[in-house]
């Protein structure tokens, strides 16, 4: 038995997305793991984006279910919530292929507009924290810590004090990244972490990634291109092809699945055996 | 600047070339408008021709971009340069000295020489030559004194304190002294300036913190009046129960237009609220029944100083016999002007505090991207709301204020031309910097007045010339030259709201405007 459909963390079911006449995900079934890194692999087109997109709330699916478990209490189905429930309520956190930080405002801001709702019930409706009652001070220092923290696992307190804009690329991924964590998620959507890192930033990536794993205990489901970083972190692996789910499986089985390679890579057949060489790294 | 191994020769060829090209446009532009003048006579309306005003035209378009072209844009050494080390802490160099020296010279002589022909105009220009020179030399020579003293600081404490002790210093100084100072038209025109400045506060949430586009926001003014008026005159409420009540009834509309207006985005927001903002005063315009149409509400009541009137007689004590005062119409003007400078302050202390926030840091977040923010599991709904609902509080505790001051409103005091006004101030100021916000407000506000006392312009555009009638056409300069110079505002940069080392302000490029 594979370890995903034991304790899935969200459980996708006959996913399909029409826009128009055309078909963007056609009946797309699978489950994530509690604690599994889960990639979502498809050549350009496929429908990967369109899937986190349906399962962070920006679009909403034209049939299909999406089950967000807690550990212990309710299922959220997500394709009944507002894109922001889906954040504060099923806690489902996302990055963004372009990334999307608030470029004027500096480091350390970011990652508090992502614990506004937190804050939000400490300063009382506002009106009590202007008035200065309430606990909004305490709860504000906490943040901060948490901020903190997660600046120290991403390597940029130094910079807290610096505008988003002004990182460069791979700061600016990583801090998308914290920023999505400060929310406390239990699922983490990545949607390319990797696109425009050199190889040392995508290692240090993969760590950073493990380590949420390993000590935040939560399910990562991401989007990647790069099959050296897929490969080797992944603990699961779904292909998708046309919108159609075509793989499931172990990154060995993905590897060994030949028509997954034809049609993912979309090649001639006489260019196939250096495809698969690529794929194989 | 000239690029390198270009003759003199050359250069003035080539300045030559672009001056008569500009002068040919000038030409083409100005022929007709200032060539022409139609008059009408007994046989009809016949042409005047006017060369002597074209040419002169022509002329200050030709000979201004061939001395620019020379002397800045082409030069090696622009002169400007030298006036722009002024404002900077770059050490002067002999040619700044000599050019420096030389303007300051030269502007002497223009005040010693315009004084012997009598043409004050000319000493007036001069003198302002000679003052912008001078204060820039004692700006550089204070901050070369004492160079980490925190100037905005200084300047913010100073303005609040002279905006705290103007009216009663040059009160008590009149009747100490009576020196015939024009007190009631300065506290008349503060008062003025600080409801604008209070208003720009006001849409500075909306337009600056939110990056919501709102060119109906004179709506929300209007409603804040009507409120108050109504209130005041049908039941006899007082100043301290209509101002809240004013306020929460502009910050429910404000609520009420937000809805319609919540999954729009920039242009199209700004078309709705403009037709929102026209709505109000055409709805104020016909209603006659419960607004009295054109003719508007008059006998608003005058605020009282906690019950006691200001007024020479009353029913019960007057403010002036509480306090055994002689009766005054000043006193009522000064105790309004505390009134408009503590609701401007609350509105600025509102501001600041909810910038700090969460629900501040939602506005500004945003205005930087509106899909990040709901990925991260704000509710931009609820955060837009409170925008469009806090902005027009204020705006409505402004028209409260705005009706009980002048004791009668009619839809005429809520044009278009208002909601410009105030965006204009708040673009012009910086959207989302308070004190530039409050800088505009004094300069356009107190420049548009400073317009009437302009004698000294006759002189150059003859007798009948009337410089408030210009008012808009250098509104328009003044938005044109600010956008060119500094497009996002006098002071653009944006100030940090939390930081765990030093705070630095964030440079305006990284900023967004708010196009959500």
């Amino acid at each position: 038995m594979i370890s995903w459909h034991e304790d899935p963390v969200l459980k996708v079911e006959h996913l399909t997305m029409r826009f128009g006449g055309l078909v963007a995900i056609d009946d797309v079934s699978f489950d994530v793991g509690r604690h599994d890194i889960t990639a979502l692999i498809g050549p350009n087109g496929a429908g990967k984006t369109t899937v986190f997109n349906c399962i962070t709330g920006f679009y909403k699916p034209t049939e299909g279910t999406m089950e967000l478990r807690q550990p212990e209490g309710p299922a959220f189905r997500l394709e009944r919530l507002d894109d922001h429930q889906i954040n504060a309520s099923a806690r489902v956190a996302r990055t963004f292929q372009n990334i999307r930080l608030f470029a004027g405002m500096t480091v350390l801001e970011n990652l508090m507009v992502a614990q506004h709702n937190g804050l939000s019930r400490a300063s009382a409706l506002t009106v009590g924290a202007i008035l200065g009652l309430g606990n909004f001070a305490r709860a504000e220092k906490a943040a901060v810590e948490l901020a903190r923290h997660w600046l120290e696992r991403v390597g940029l307190v130094s910079r807290a004090d610096e505008p988003a804009g002004d990182l460069p690329y791979g700061d600016q991924r990583r801090l998308e990244i914290a920023r999505a964590m400060c929310t406390r998620p239990l699922l983490l959507c990545l949607d390319e972490p990797a696109a425009g890192l050199n190889a040392r930033e995508s290692d240090g990536l993969n760590e950073l990634l493990y380590s949420i794993r390993e000590q935040e205990k939560i399910a990562i489901f991401l989007i990647e291109h790069d099959m050296s970083v897929v490969m080797a972190i992944s603990d699961h692996i779904i292909v998708l092809d046309y919108g159609k789910k075509i793989a499931d499986g172990t990154p060995k089985a993905i590897r060994d699945d030949a028509s997954v390679i034809a049609a993912y890579l979309g090649v001639p057949d006489e260019e196939l055996p250096d495809a698969v060489s690529e794929v194989r790294l | 600047m000239a690029e390198p191994g270009i003759s003199f020769s050359q250069r003035v060829k080539t300045a030559l070339w672009d001056s008569f090209l500009a002068g040919l446009i000038a030409f083409a532009l100005f022929s007709l408008v200032l060539g022409l003048r139609t008059e009408d006579n007994v046989t009809g309306l016949t042409l005047q021709p006017r060369p002597m005003l074209l040419a002169t035209a022509v002329g200050i378009v030709f000979f201004g971009r061939l001395l620019l072209n020379l002397f800045v844009w082409q030069a090696e050494h622009p002169l400007t340069a030298s006036f722009a080390k002024l404002f900077t802490r770059e050490p002067f160099d002999r040619r700044d000295v000599t050019v420096l020296g030389g303007t300051a010279a030269f502007a002497v002589l223009g005040i010693i020489v315009a004084m012997l022909l009598g043409a004050p105009a000319y000493a007036l220009i001069a003198t302002a030559v000679l003052v912008f020179v001078g204060l820039g030399l004692l700006r550089r020579a204070i901050v070369y004194a004492f160079p980490d003293l925190p100037y905005a600081r200084i300047f913010v404490v100073a303005g609040i304190l002279f905006a705290l002790f103007f009216p009663l210093t040059t009160y008590a100084l009149e009747s100490a002294f009576h020196l015939g100072m024009p007190l009631r038209y300065w506290f008349d025109l503060s008062i003025l300036v600080l409801t604008y400045v209070m208003l720009g506060w006001g849409l500075n949430i909306v337009v600056g913190l939110a990056g919501l586009l709102d060119l109906g926001y004179v709506a929300f003014y209007a409603v804040g009046a009507y409120t108050f008026a109504l209130l005041a005159t049908h039941f006899g409420l007082g100043f301290w129960i209509c101002l809240p009540i004013a306020g929460l009834a502009a910050a429910a509309w404000g609520i009420i237009l937000g809805f319609p207006v919540l999954r729009l985005r920039g242009d199209y927001l700004a078309i709705v609220t403009l037709a929102f903002g026209e709505i109000i005063r055409i709805v104020l315009l016909n209603w006659t029944e419960v607004t009295n149409g054109p003719n508007g509400i008059s006998g608003i009541p005058k605020p009282t100083f906690f019950g006691l009137p200001f007024a020479p007689f009353a029913d019960g004590t007057t403010f002036a016999q509480f306090f055994g005062l002689k009766y005054d119409a000043l006193h009522g003007i000064i105790f309004l002007y505390y009134v408009i400078l503590a609701l401007a302050l609350l509105t600025n202390l509102v501001t600041l505090r909810m910038r700090r926030l969460p629900i501040g840091r939602a506005w500004e977040a945003m205005r930087e991207d509106e899909i990040a923010c709901r990925s991260l599991g704000i509710n931009t709904t609820i955060t837009k709301l409170t925008a469009f609902a806090t902005g027009a509080m204020f705006g409505g505790l402004a028209g409260g204020f705005f009706a009980t001051r002048q004791g009668f409103i009619s839809p005429e005091s809520f044009t278009f031309i208002e909601s410009a006004i105030i965006l204009a101030i708040v673009v012009l100021g910086g959207m989302g910097s308070q004190l530039g916000v409050a800088i505009a407000a004094v300069v356009l506000v107190g420049g548009f007045e400073a317009l009437r006392h302009t004698d000294g312009l006759q002189t150059f555009f003859g007798e009948g010339f009337d410089p408030a009638l210009y008012r808009m056409l250098l509104f328009g300069i003044a938005m044109v030259g600010i956008m060119v110079w500094r497009p996002r505002g006098l002071i653009s940069s944006r100030a940090p709201t939390i930081a765990l080392g030093d705070a630095r302000p964030i440079s305006a490029d990284l900023v967004n405007e708010g196009r959500a």
